[in-house]
């Protein structure tokens, strides 16, 4: 396995952590990619997903429209976006542009769908039992609505997070940084430890923020919901 | 400069017609050929593990562990193995394909209530007949949504494909030379061709579906739902 030992000593080497190239950097330029793209498709899908939940209307169109999104690969968006944000901005049009964009698109469906089954997955009578006490829509939808779905709607940010984490990997495609650069300048330099080391972090850093997600989760959960959390899972 | 060019150029597309259908052909191949391995491989796993639950759970957390990884790490992962041959791209197609197929197709196998399996039992189906004759049918509608989110999936992978090496063809070729060339026209046709594989295909097993499973028409109304439970499982990185 030379390879290997060509991946542990790049991954070791200490000047492979300093720098405008080095791995903390890469790091910090992949997240700065992915949370800020996370948190602007929470802002959208968040309301819509409630709204559509607690009433019903324009599921079918929210849904279709979530699932359509999902058609379109994020490398399709960045390369869709790239010329015409080129036109606006040569500097930020080549990178950040299309790759937030693409990010932000890739966060919406998770989210959505999964703020509106969770609402919509909350008993139907226990609305009608709130409505009968005289607690307003809204009050309905924060207090009643929103707390019992919860573990859904978390789990459908947790599905947005890492994918984009994952994803934003593409983003060096468009020249943004990333540690998906290692992974491309690996394949262009024909630097295989260089590549499979990006291959390890971004690999690793997916798997920890889906760890790290999941104990969110679990901690964000009232305690008397939480076997209503498990029940939600799709087995 | 990719800025000054038109963003389509139509006489471009006209004259290279016999390549982009080659491209399409080859990117529904590749997609086609992991779709028909992942289905096996999951089915046969899945029919290992009905009724295991002991077996399923890490099925799925296995094949989870693996959907986390981006696909152009897993792509670019083999290629220090298996170069630049079929292996590398379709294994991780095939992979990523798994976590999906595997859960929808065991939830099928597991949608048939337990007085209709004694209805069969009773009627004195044997163990194979009862599988053929009712618990297949009734898994059909959620082994379909699978295959439809599957399909979907795989087709924008084959994308990420590309970016490995060129010699594997497909829509995402398109979209790498339309980028390294500065020639949007490419770009578009590429990313608008692919959309359109992907969503004929879903289209294609939603029609399959109705002639499978005339009967599950009623059950539209639980889609958003079926389609929530299953939304965990986009592919990463496509």
């Amino acid at each position: 396995m030379e390879i290997l030992t060509a991946t542990i000593a790049w991954l070791t080497t200490a000047a492979r952590w300093q720098g405008p190239d080095g791995i903390p950097t890469r790091m910090l330029e992949h997240l700065e990619i992915a949370i800020p793209s996370v948190l602007a498709a929470a802002l959208v899908a968040l309301p819509v997903g409630a709204w559509i939940g607690h009433t019903g209307r324009y599921a079918a169109v929210a849904i279709n429209v979530a699932n359509l999104g999902r058609a379109i690969p994020s490398y399709a968006v960045l390369a869709i976006i790239l010329p015409i944000s080129l036109r606006f901005s040569p500097d930020l049009g080549l990178s950040v542009i299309p790759t937030f964009t693409a990010m932000w698109l890739l966060a919406i469906p998770p989210i959505l769908i999964g703020t509106f089954a969770g609402i919509r997955a909350v008993d139907r009578d226990l609305v009608e039992a709130a409505r009968g006490l005289g607690l307003t829509e809204v009050q309905i939808l924060s207090e009643v609505e929103l707390p019992l779905a919860l573990p859904v709607v978390a789990g459908g940010l947790r599905t947005a997070a890492v994918q984009v984490i994952a994803t934003a990997t593409l983003g060096a495609v468009v020249a943004y940084g990333g540690l998906g650069r290692y992974i491309i300048d690996g394949i262009a330099r024909n630097e295989d430890d260089r590549l499979m080391a990006g291959v390890v972090l971004v690999a690793g850093m997916a798997i920890t923020a889906e760890l790290a997600f999941a104990l969110l989760q679990r901690a964000l959960v009232p305690r008397g919901l939480r076997r209503v959390a498990v029940h939600a899972e799709p087995t | 400069m990719l800025a000054d060019q038109p963003l389509l150029d139509l006489g471009w597309i006209g004259a290279h017609a016999g390549d982009i259908a080659l491209r399409t052909l080859q990117h529904l191949g590749l997609g086609a050929m992991a779709l028909a391995v992942g289905f096996a491989v999951a089915f046969a796993l899945a029919m290992m593990a009905a009724g295991r639950p002991r077996l399923l759970a890490p099925l799925i957390t296995g094949a989870g562990v693996v959907y986390t990884i981006p696909s152009l790490a897993l792509f670019a992962a083999l290629v220090p193995f298996t170069g630049l041959s079929l292996l590398t791209a379709e294994i991780p197609l095939v992979l990523y394909t798994q976590l999906v197929l595997i859960r929808g197709i065991s939830a099928g196998f597991a949608a048939a209530p337990p007085e209709v399996l004694e209805a069969a039992d009773g009627l004195g189906y044997t163990r194979r007949q009862r599988f053929l004759a009712v618990e297949l049918p009734i898994a059909i509608p959620l082994i379909v949504a699978a295959v439809r989110l599957a399909s979907v999936s795989t087709i924008g992978l084959v994308m990420v494909v590309t970016l490995i090496g060129n010699n594997f063809g497909g829509l995402g070729l398109y979209i790498k030379e339309g980028i390294a060339s500065f020639f949007p026209t490419k770009v578009y046709v590429g990313a608008a061709l692919s959309v359109s594989l992907a969503l004929a295909s879903d289209f294609a097993l939603a029609r399959l579906e109705r002639r499978l499973a005339p009967w599950a028409e009623s059950h539209r109304d639980v889609q958003p739902g079926a389609s929530a439970a299953l939304a965990g499982l986009d592919p990463i990185g496509a």
